[in-house]
């Protein structure tokens, strides 16, 4: 297909008008470039245009080892840092075949769900934010903040915590770490009636998401949508539950399906997988088993020549790595199959024919983070 | 009524004083120089207050303390703000159309002047006082909206020409339920003087002594005056997340400046028009019933009390802003065409029968 074909052009004859949003816009949240042609409010034609912050992580992979690419892999969602390290520790530990301690496996799937809750919160302020209520953004980062503090007590860092490597984690729990997750179980609990006085039960901001961006089920699945878009259209598509790992299998939680496919369904459903993240927490903070956090392993590591796959939900929806190893020290080739890529194919089907509002909001439900589309 | 504070000495002095030095000629134009003076400083002052409301309001509604650097709790923001835009380089934009672009915040400015105009803050104290005030008011604000469709149009930027357009539709949409709801008082007082208004309600502000009709006209003035001065939830026209910002998007430095401290006077002289029309104006607020207490409020000074009510209508506007998401363009011409005119058609028409009846108070 040609690059001329792609960018639309305006046409001075007739009353349609292209804009360009982005690359710097305040409501792409990143360098995303979507060229829109707009007949007066109206989107006619919606094309997004990416690679502004491509960096070829996939190709830097193969040049590096095993333990090292997964340094690489925070740097894409850096909202789920933790779960797109997990899926590489995964992949490894599957060459390998070895056993995690079950330590280990309590502590990642602490740190996943609140990985999880922490994008999902922020997710929840830029949505108010991109429909123009500017203060549930700071209700949402003080929440986060208290998330982001147990990160940087155990993890040492904030947002790229490269924790989660092959064998187990990288360090064991801070002390505090058990009263601190109590605290934001707690405060969230409270503060989850302060999200449903500012959006969701706001009128203004259910008639701007009620029936707005509506994906059908065939839709997301022919363009191979993941998370909460999916489930909001109704498609089950929970890693955790179709294809347990880490010890999800053992735990009580819900895939939260939504049937109407609109951005308040999206909304929803989020907010509901919160509340699961929340439960999760809840099961394991006052079991987490005594032992090792960290397999034995050595220190260069090389799989056995062959493919590996492994597959990880984070808070966008299936994180998915393919490797193919030819038996050295560092993998032949690295696939990541990422969420936001699939998840942004669906922007043209929902957009198309609604106001530039609607854009907006339907981004905002979308969820998109860019670094993870380009990679 | 009690008349203990009057600015009428003051005025009368001043006069003499002018009169007597300068003679007639120079008298009047001292007048109008004082007049300007006073009213640009009213302004200015007036914003620089509001902004840092605003500003505070705002962030101890985010969990944050605002401004807090700059003066003692950082009362001096506002002036630093001010000192920097001054400095900043007026930008204008290639193949903009260079007279409107330059000219559109003046008409912005300057329409939102001329509405002070006829606004009486006290006994005796106010500049002009024709016996069409409100409908002078009304029929100066609406020209403001020219003044942004050319800065839409001249800035040669599509996000400006959208924000242009959609400021267009609702100001001129929502221009119409903001009259009638001011219409519906009108009716009842019988005057369209602001002075004269404000002495209808002496025994009783519209609000409280209009039954229904006064309470919905309020509600829909409130509407409908938020929609007109483009803010939040109605700020489309410079919807930051949609239009980075809509039809000031070019603009810098003082141009832009001008734009921010019109839109900060609007907000001042429709709070004005709500507290003269609805809330007494300056009269001092008198429960049925309770003597001492009304006498106690008639020695409260009538600037205080006129000042007062526009702050608390300020506060209201500022509450909206950040609480609310904002609306899309079709459902905020859906509102105002399908519910709030109809709505106020109706409105008008039983505050006339009320008045008829005379079953006002």
């Amino acid at each position: 297909m040609e690059i001329e074909d792609k960018i639309l052009q305006t046409d001075s004859k007739s009353e349609e008008f292209v804009i360009n949003v982005g690359p710097q816009h305040p409501s792409t949240h990143g360098v995303l470039h979507l060229q829109i042609k707009l007949d007066g409010e109206q989107i006619k034609n919606i094309e997004p245009n990416l690679g502004y912050i491509h960096r070829g992580i996939e190709k830097m992979c193969e040049s590096m080892g095993y333990k090292q690419f997964i340094f690489l892999t925070s740097r894409m969602d850096y909202l789920s840092a933790h779960m797109n390290n997990q899926a590489c520790s995964l992949i490894v530990e599957k060459g390998l075949q070895i056993e995690i301690p079950e330590r280990a496996k309590v502590i990642r799937i602490l740190m996943c769900e609140l990985t999880r809750l922490a994008s999902h919160q922020l997710w929840w302020g830029c949505t108010g934010l991109d429909m123009g209520a500017v203060s549930p953004f700071f209700y949402a980062f003080r929440e986060r903040e208290m998330i982001l503090e147990i990160f940087e007590e155990t993890c040492g860092t904030r947002l790229t915590m490269n924790y989660i490597t092959p064998g187990g984690v990288m360090a064991d729990l801070h002390p505090d770490f058990v009263r601190k997750v109590k605290e934001v179980v707690n405060q969230f609990k409270i503060n989850i009636n302060e999200y449903y006085q500012l959006l969701t039960g706001n009128k203004i901001f259910q008639s701007r998401t009620k029936g707005v961006g509506r994906l059908s089920k065939e839709d997301a699945i022919s363009f191979a949508c993941t998370g909460p878009i999916a489930r909001a259209s109704g498609v089950t598509c929970d890693v955790r539950k179709r294809h347990p790992y880490d010890g999800y299998e053992k735990l009580d939680f819900q895939e939260i399906i939504a049937t109407e496919g609109d951005c308040f369904a999206r909304y929803l459903v989020r907010i509901e997988e919160m509340k699961q993240s929340m439960h999760i927490i809840e099961q394991l903070i006052d079991n987490i088993p005594e032992g090792n956090y960290r397999e034995k392993i050595k220190g260069v590591i090389k799989l056995p020549a062959g493919e590996y796959c492994q597959r990880v939900e984070t808070a966008r929806g299936e994180f998915g790595v393919y490797i193919v190893s030819d038996g050295t020290s560092k993998p032949y080739r690295v696939k990541f199959r990422t969420p936001n890529f699939s998840n942004l194919g669906v922007l043209k089907p929902t957009a198309t024919g609604s106001k530039i509002g609607d854009l907006v909001a339907i981004m905002a439900t979308l969820d998109l983070i860019i670094p993870d589309i380009d990679r | 009524m009690l008349l203990l504070y009057t600015s009428n000495l003051f005025t009368h002095w001043i006069h003499s004083k002018l009169l007597s030095t300068f003679g007639n000629v120079g008298a009047f134009a001292g007048e109008l120089l004082i007049v300007g003076i006073s009213i640009i400083l009213l302004v200015v002052v007036m914003a620089i207050i509001m902004i840092y409301m605003e500003r505070k309001i705002a962030a101890f509604m985010q969990l944050r303390l605002g401004p807090m650097r700059v003066g003692f709790w950082g009362s001096m923001q506002a002036f630093a703000d001010v000192v920097k835009l001054l400095l900043k380089e007026c930008l204008t934009p290639d193949k903009a159309d260079k007279f409107l672009f330059g000219f559109a915040p003046f008409l912005v400015l300057v329409v939102s002047f001329l509405a002070l105009a006829p606004i009486s803050y006290a006994p005796g104290f106010q500049l002009w006082n024709p016996n069409i005030g409100i409908l002078y008011i009304t029929a100066v604000s609406s020209i403001g909206v020219i003044g942004i469709l050319m800065a839409g149009w001249s800035s040669n930027n599509k996000y400006s020409l959208l924000g242009a357009m959609r400021s267009g539709a609702q100001i001129v949409s929502y221009e119409l339920s903001a009259g009638l709801s001011i219409l519906a008082i009108i009716v009842m007082c019988g005057t369209l003087s602001t002075q004269e208004i404000i002495q209808s309600q002496a025994n009783g502000w519209w609000i409280f002594k209009g039954h229904i009709p006064a309470i919905i006209a309020f509600f829909i003035f409130a509407i409908a005056s938020t929609a007109e001065l483009n803010r939040a939830p109605f700020d489309l026209a410079e919807a930051e997340q949609e239009l980075t910002a809509g039809f000031h998007t070019e603009y810098s430095g003082m141009q832009f400046a001008m734009f921010f401290l019109s839109e900060y006077t609007n907000m001042f002289i429709v709070s004005m028009i709500g507290t003269t029309v609805f809330l007494g104006g300056w009269m001092p607020l008198h429960i049925g019933g309770l003597d001492s207490f009304n006498h106690v409020m008639d020695y409260i000074p009538h600037l205080v009390w006129f000042f007062g009510k526009v702050f608390v209508s300020i506060f209201v506007i500022i509450w909206f802003r950040w609480t609310f998401p904002r609306m899309r363009i079709d459902q905020l011409l859906k509102l105002e065409w399908k519910y709030l005119l109809p709505i106020s058609l109706v409105n008008l028409v039983l505050a006339a029968f009320i008045s008829i009846m005379g079953w006002h108070f």
